[in-house]
């Protein structure tokens, strides 16, 4: 069976004050300088690796375990997945 | 007197578990025991806590891998039988990332973590937890956490000041939390869950304040099972 590596981000919605991406902002891209950058979110990525029939059913099962354990909080984060072969 | 058992659920990564047995029992006289997450409830258990700590090392978010911990099944069923739970700090967070109580707690908006005194106020003083409180009372108490930002969307605050679930908040601005919220219940009033720790709280020899607010969060449960008026 084929085998499929998924990135999952799982990012906060943009209502959500992210700290972490306003320093790394503030404090590193535009300190003492100036640059084009506007906005800065932080998030985190897991890497799946996955086997499956094709990447469809391997998207469908990453996207269904997400749900299932609660990979990320629906009321303050989104998930994206991205599908690569492996 | 009437002995009353409370279950502590530890699970791995809990490092509050043993503080709040202290209390219950040495203090409260309660008959308190821990229970491994993986073990089934005791019987005739009249009230559970989810103490604080780091379970599974807040990998991913805190609480929610303890939160697909077999034991909670068993916390949900006894949620739903109207039994008092009370969460405290990482105990809170599984609550919330088992879907027992609403929102999320997110990491401290100085991304610092904070260990401290503070204070809370009562505001909610109907719950097990809380009814030997007088409405609006304030209570000296320590807080120990990274991610204890509590944070719900418009709707959802909107939904806990209707039903009278938000149980404590901030003195102070302390964390960044929505409407400054320490600790919140469920529509039924019986499952609460707050970051400050009041077993560390609780007891006059570690408290550099006053320990007798605190201790009432105990007092209240004595009075909830019928063990006090």
């Amino acid at each position: 069976m084929p085998s499929f590596m998924v990135n999952v981000i799982i990012e906060n919605k943009p209502e959500i004050v992210d700290p972490e991406g306003d320093t790394i902002l503030n404090d590193l891209i535009l300190k003492d300088k100036k640059s084009s950058v506007k906005k800065v979110r932080s998030a985190k990525m897991l890497r799946f690796e996955i086997e499956a029939k094709n990447k469809e059913s391997a998207e469908k099962a990453v996207r269904d375990l997400c749900n299932e354990f609660r990979i990320y909080n629906p009321l303050v984060s989104t998930v994206s997945v991205e599908i690569f072969d492996n | 007197m009437k002995i009353v058992k409370v279950a502590i659920i530890v699970f791995p990564g809990s490092n509050c578990d043993r503080d709040m047995n202290h209390v219950l029992s040495d203090v409260f006289k309660l008959d308190s025991q821990l229970v491994w997450h993986t073990d089934p409830l005791p019987n005739n258990v009249d009230a559970i806590v989810l103490p604080g700590g780091f379970s599974y090392g807040d990998r991913l978010r805190a609480g929610v891998i303890a939160a697909h911990s077999p034991v909670i099944c068993e916390v949900k069923k006894m949620a739903e039988r109207g039994m008092p739970i009370l969460g405290v700090c990482n105990g809170f967070q599984i609550l919330v990332e088992a879907g027992l109580l609403p929102g999320a707690l997110l990491k401290n908006t100085s991304l610092s973590y904070i260990c401290k005194w503070t204070e809370i106020i009562v505001k909610n003083n109907k719950t097990p937890f809380t009814n030997k409180f007088k409405l609006n009372q304030r209570i000296p108490i320590a807080i120990a956490n990274g991610e204890g930002r509590y944070y719900a969307d418009k709707e959802t605050l909107k939904s806990l000041k209707k039903n009278n679930q938000i149980v404590f908040t901030y003195a102070e601005e302390i964390n960044g939390a929505s409407m400054r919220i320490a600790g919140i219940c469920n529509k039924e009033g019986n499952v609460v869950g707050m970051m400050p720790h009041p077993e560390r709280s609780a007891e006059q020899i570690i408290n550099p304040t006053n320990a007798k607010p605190a201790s009432l969060i105990f007092e209240s449960l004595l009075k909830t099972l019928g063990v006090t008026a």
